[in-house]
């Protein structure tokens, strides 16, 4: 079979063995109702509960804290919209976030919005990192909620969650992190870095898909968004997803026990790989943080962008030799415009052209590296050979240099333009 | 991203790619802000067959296979008829291409039409006179100037706030207001691009090109 190399971990991740494992007998033995009274209800009421535990340790919650979703986004919804809705006042009705949350999250302001919510978005600097200042410029009376994305999806930036964390508890304000990306590959503390909700999901840590959940801190009052059966402690209504569940919590079990150790084999990878890259090709560069320590970074994350190509063709020529990644361009999205966080973090449309994500993972290997970054130089090379702009570029940097020979050299002769398509 | 085999096929091996020694007519089209771009050259030989055609792309899969198909379908074609390729027949040959890459496939079609149509008026045979050289055939042509800081070309932008034209003989001056830019880097990379789209036309002996806060009444 043809080498597949698997660097979109940020999209989605392989299930680790052991998690498929401990879900199996879910299907098939184990597959009552956790709400039917019976022998098989309550064992799979027990899995629930234990998984729930889990999940809660993992975090230092209490496991009442704890409600299953269908994913981050279920959860982003629930923890915005459910708590907004419940708690909208005349005197409260602000929301401040920030310019480069997932979807989830700003399609959900932008629904509250709709409501009469005035929703403030946080800037971030070049490297994706918010503005303190205006942060607690903005804290004023009327503020109900903070929601700030702890590890960025795209480009990998983690926020200072504690001193936010604080900032919001000085102020009295409940806060929110989507930690989607972060949860179980960096440290998270609820009390410590005073979270009030924080959204997680299975399927980016060796998990399943389709399976989430939501901390919600003791004495919060949230909204559901479903009318339904009491399940959830009446927040979140439906029959629980129990193989997702059990295999969920497996997966926290082993990613949590193994986080320090996996942080340190991918982040060296993760180093590796940015390192070839920038050294190896011109015209590369590095989108988000450039501190690549585990506290400023996610260490599987690697974003760069390539001078005069474009990311589609990118992502599409490397899927032709196995390797799998993704990219901000506006052409992989249905609306033609580029990643909102790549703008955000203040590149013009046509540098966001050009990105490319590549998330790795406990899988990737060495070897793995080796090829892609072989492969990425080939398929830019032939890229910038196909591309217009390299020419023109290239002839305004002669003409540039031309220029300055002339006045710096007295009479330097000026050859005949050299033909450099790109080859 | 579901395209067909034919797409992915000339993505990964894409016809008439680079560039022609002596082209008889050269064009790009798009901007990078949009992400997309084509260059595209013609050679022409007298009796106005297309020789030859070459093409460069900074886009997606679906443009660089667009414009391999679209290349090689007016290959040998008198130009009379090349600037009949329709993008319905394009998309046709490729057999469909994702409602979301509409946008990208237009621009090979596009550079197709307009480099015939430079041809065209460069060697005489659509004739302008001074008085074929109106506001709206001015507009016309700007419409494929993009602001590169929007990707939204100028004239939809409503960037152009005015166009003058002075009748001196029989060849006019066009004056053209834009709004001011937020730089002069923009500005002077707008200037050039209008240039371009506007100099190759005969009769038109000079184009002034201004920045301004409000058009100015003439």
């Amino acid at each position: 079979m043809k080498r597949i190399v698997y660097m979109d971990n940020a999209a989605t991740t392989r299930v680790d063995d052991r998690v498929v494992k401990a879900m199996l007998p879910y299907f098939t033995e184990e597959y009552g109702n956790p709400s039917s009274l019976h022998k098989l209800g309550i064992e799979a009421q027990r899995a629930v509960e234990k998984a729930r535990e889990t999940i809660a340790r993992s975090i230092g919650a209490s496991p009442e804290e704890i409600i299953f979703t269908s994913g981050a986004t279920e959860s982003d919804n629930i923890a915005i919209k459910g708590y907004c809705r419940k708690h909208k006042s005349d005197k409260k009705n602000k929301i401040i976030t920030t310019k480069i949350e997932h979807a989830a999250v700003f399609r959900s302001c932008v629904h509250l919005s709709r409501e009469g919510f005035n929703i403030v978005y946080l800037n971030v600097d070049k490297e994706g990192f918010i503005d303190m200042e205006q942060l607690k410029k903005e804290l004023d009376d009327s503020v109900l909620l903070v929601s700030i994305i702890h590890g960025n999806n795209e480009i990998g930036t983690i926020q200072d969650i504690e001193a936010i964390g604080k900032l919001c508890k000085e102020h009295n304000v409940v806060f929110h992190t989507d930690a989607t990306q972060s949860y179980c590959k960096v440290p998270i503390n609820v009390d410590e870095e005073n979270i009030d909700m924080l959204t997680m999901n299975a399927h980016k840590m060796h998990g399943p898909k389709g399976i989430g959940a939501l901390y919600i801190r003791d004495g919060i009052k949230i909204d559901p968004l479903y009318g339904g059966g009491p399940h959830e402690f009446r927040l979140r209504p439906g029959t629980h997803n129990v193989p997702g569940i059990v295999g969920f919590a497996k997966a926290v079990e082993i990613e949590s026990k193994e986080m320090e150790k996996t942080a340190e084999y991918v982040k060296k990878l993760r180093d590796y790989l940015v390192e070839r890259l920038l050294k190896e090709i011109d015209g590369c560069y590095l989108n988000g943080s450039s501190d690549l320590s585990i506290e400023k970074r996610l260490p599987n994350n690697a974003n760069l962008r390539f001078d005069y190509i474009e990311g589609e063709s990118l992502v599409f020529r490397l899927s032709d030799y196995g390797i799998m990644t993704s990219t901000g361009s506006a052409c992989s999205s249905a609306n033609l415009t580029p990643s909102h966080v790549l703008n955000a973090i203040g590149l013009p449309h046509e540098k966001a052209h050009g990105s490319l994500r590549l998330t790795l993972s406990k899988y990737t290997t060495k070897k793995d590296v080796d090829y892609a970054v072989e492969k990425i130089k080939k398929v830019v090379e032939e890229l910038r050979e196909l591309s217009p702009l390299t020419k023109k570029e290239n002839k305004e940097k002669e003409r540039r240099d031309n220029g300055f020979g002339l006045h710096g050299k007295g009479n330097r002769t000026v050859s005949e333009p050299q033909e450099c398509g790109g080859a | 991203m579901d395209y067909t085999e034919k797409v992915i096929e000339l993505f990964r091996n894409p016809k008439n790619v680079g560039e022609l020694e002596k082209p008889s007519v050269s064009v790009q089209e798009g901007s990078p802000a949009c992400g997309d771009i084509i260059q595209l050259q013609l050679k022409i030989d007298e009796n106005g067959r297309i020789e030859d055609v070459k093409f460069k792309s900074f886009g997606c899969a679906s443009n660089i296979a667009t414009a391999s198909i679209a290349t090689e379908m007016i290959k040998g074609k008198h130009i009379d008829e090349a600037e009949k390729i329709s993008w319905a027949e394009v998309t046709k040959e490729l057999g469909g291409l994702p409602k979301v890459k509409v946008h990208c496939s237009v621009l090979a079609v596009d550079a197709i039409k307009q480099a015939i149509e430079r041809y065209k008026i460069e060697k005489g045979i659509t004739k302008v006179n001074a008085e074929s050289i109106t506001k709206d055939f001015i507009l016309r042509k700007l419409r494929h100037v993009i602001d590169p800081s929007v990707g939204t070309d100028i004239v939809r932008l409503k960037e152009v706030l005015y166009v003058g034209i002075e009748k001196e003989g029989d060849s006019v001056d066009v004056l053209i207001q834009m709004r001011k830019q937020e730089n002069d880097e923009l500005e002077a990379h707008m200037k050039e691009e209008i240039r371009e789209k506007l100099e190759f036309i005969p009769k038109i002996r000079k184009i002034e090109i201004e920045f301004v806060d409000h058009p100015q009444l003439i």
